[in-house]
């Protein structure tokens, strides 16, 4: 039998590194041209291997931008991108742990009401309601803002739907012991359910940050002050620039590596955190 | 919906804990929705002086433009490509690593992180190696024989577009497909195998339905992502051309909407989106309530 076993085996084997293989390729590539010169890609020159560009040019796209196509420093968009995802991450967290608080640990008239309105969201993505939703925004004079970027996007229906979940779970009994100690309501979410769902927090939180981190079109409609460029929807306005005008395509890829790090980073570094996020989030 | 068995009182606490979530859903989700419903059955003239009532032309004149009709043409072979592309390899890929048992979990942080990458940027990864005179994959087709130019060719601008979506997705297919692949109990394949049932009928009599709740999940979620997540991608590399060729739905409305500002027009196609999504979800839900029956 193990004989037998042994062909599938490297099959299998050979089949996982193909697949590493083309997913690594784009971004394999993309290095590559980062670490050569502008005028090497007409030429030819960008092989395979690595150029001795990379200090150079990674420090220009940071710290220079590219002034001729009105592009600001990626640090700055780093730095945009990167209070984004944070105050989406967070936000979301915080309203939806105080609403599934709400709906499962109190019973008051409208609560179900609440809840749909709540699930609701799940049917209205921003793509669906581009041109009202800018509207509200723009009369609300929240262009160009860190409020405009991340506020109309913190409900969230499935952390509420999760956080409910988690709290589902929690035991009757801790509730009785809180009441009889004359606990309040807050000071029992804070020194129970919040610890009690620490792991959930987490997870979501990785989840969550990727999402900010990587939207693109609301970032799209409500910055036009190049300030407020994050550094996923800034680096379209690069590209462009490099297809038309004179070729930046190394100065594209260094921005291009730049902005997917932190989110891969993000997801290398908490695997366990990552996987049961997402599948939790799915149910 | 249950609430606690044992519950706390208060009469102001549950809204004020509410209040954050519902006022920012009101405000920024069904204030706007509303608005494109009833916008969508108003015609605007070109200036947004005046608007009339309309009725469902809106929807009537959307149905009989070309193209219209040619965006969802472009949304349906772009979403099935995707949607076939990226599940099939990220079966492909699961079923391997589920064949060589606990090894095959250290593939697993190889495979998950293009995830993490924002499909504006997978876009841009790929819009640079079909770039006709500097993109590795561009210059290995030439020297092949095949000319690459997806600014003027609408078929190669799709394949293009379908090749960096399905990048980007196989990695969740994978994960939810392995953890599917995982699950069967492995005393059932073995009595197969007993039973004298090869690999291949282990695969397509047991595996395959035994996932088929998984599929059908990934199915819908797929269809979800190549509807509306990725605008990033078109947006970021072809613009909707060459012509209309890239043109899904998605992109359409946000350039109706705001480059040609068609406001009538734009929100009607919003409430088409809208019922896509209705349906979407409502399948999803569907599979969900299955999943707990069983």
């Amino acid at each position: 039998m193990a004989g037998r076993e042994r062909t599938p085996r490297l099959l299998a084997h050979a089949a996982l590194i193909l697949g590493v293989a083309i997913l690594v390729l784009p971004v394999y590539l993309a290095f590559i041209a980062s670490t050569h010169g502008g005028a090497d890609f007409l030429s030819g020159r960008v092989g395979l291997l690595p150029g001795p560009l990379l200090v150079e040019n990674y420090g220009a796209v940071l710290f220079a931008g590219a002034s001729t196509a009105g592009i600001p420093p990626v640090a700055l968009m780093l730095l945009n991108s990167f209070v984004m995802a944070m105050a989406i991450a967070l936000g979301k967290i915080a309203i939806s742990l105080l609403s599934a608080f709400a709906v499962t640990y109190f019973r008051f008239p409208f609560r179900v009401a609440a809840f749909w309105i709540i699930f609701v969201t799940l049917m209205l993505p921003v793509e669906v309601r581009i041109l009202p939703t800018f509207q509200v925004v723009a009369s609300l004079s929240m262009l160009n803002s860190y409020w405009g970027l991340t506020v109309p996007l913190i409900a969230s229906a499935t952390a509420t739907f999760l956080f409910r979940q988690v709290f589902m779970t929690v035991p009757d009994e801790l509730t009785e012991a809180a009441l009889m100690d004359g606990a309040t309501p807050l000071r029992f979410f804070w020194s129970v359910l919040l610890p009690l769902s620490r792991t959930n927090i987490a997870a979501l939180f990785v989840i969550l940050f990727i999402y900010g981190w990587n939207q693109y079109l609301w970032p799209l409609l409500v910055t036009t002050d190049t300030g407020y460029y994050t550094i996923v929807m800034g680096i379209q306005r690069l590209a462009r620039a490099a297809s038309e005008a004179d070729p930046v395509w190394h100065l594209v890829m260094a921005t291009a590596i730049l902005a997917m790090l932190p989110p891969v980073l993000v997801i290398a570094l908490m695997q366990r955190l990552f996987v049961s996020g997402l599948t939790e989030t799915q149910k | 919906m249950e609430a606690k068995r044992v519950t706390f009182r208060g009469s102001a606490l549950p809204y004020l804990l509410l209040a954050p979530q519902l006022a920012v859903t009101l405000v920024f989700f069904l204030w706007p929705a509303a608005q494109a419903l009833y916008g969508s059955l108003f015609a605007e003239d070109p200036f947004g002086l005046s608007r009339t009532f309309v009725g469902l032309g809106n929807f009537a004149a959307l149905l009989a433009d070309p193209a219209y009709l040619n965006a969802g043409l472009v949304t349906l072979v772009f979403s099935a490509s995707v949607t076939a592309l990226s599940m099939g390899l990220g079966l492909a890929l699961a079923a391997a690593a589920d064949a060589l048992g606990k090894s095959g979990g250290a593939y697993g942080a190889l495979l998950v992180w293009p995830y993490a990458v924002a499909p504006a940027v997978a876009g841009i990864l790929w819009l640079f190696m079909f770039d006709p005179s500097v993109g590795t994959i561009a210059r290995a087709l030439k020297a092949i024989g095949i000319s690459w130019n997806h600014a003027l060719d609408g078929e190669q601008a799709l394949l293009m577009v379908i090749l960096a979506a399905s990048w980007k997705q196989v990695s969740y297919n994978f994960l939810f497909f392995y953890a599917g692949l995982k699950a069967i109990p492995p005393g059932i394949m073995e009595a197969a195998a007993l039973d004298g049932a090869g690999r291949r009928a282990r695969f397509r009599f047991l595996v395959l339905p035994l996932i088929a709740p998984t599929s059908f999940f990934l199915l819908v979620v797929n269809l979800a992502y190549a509807f509306f997540d990725t605008f990033g991608i078109i947006h970021a590399t072809t613009g909707g051309g060459p012509g209309q060729a890239t043109t899904i739905l998605v992109y359409k409305v946000f350039r109706d909407g705001f480059e040609a500002l068609a406001l009538g027009a734009s929100s009607a196609q919003s409430v088409v989106l809208l019922a896509i999504v209705v349906a979407l979800t409502a399948l999803q839900f569907r599979h969900i309530e299955r999943r707990v029956a069983y």
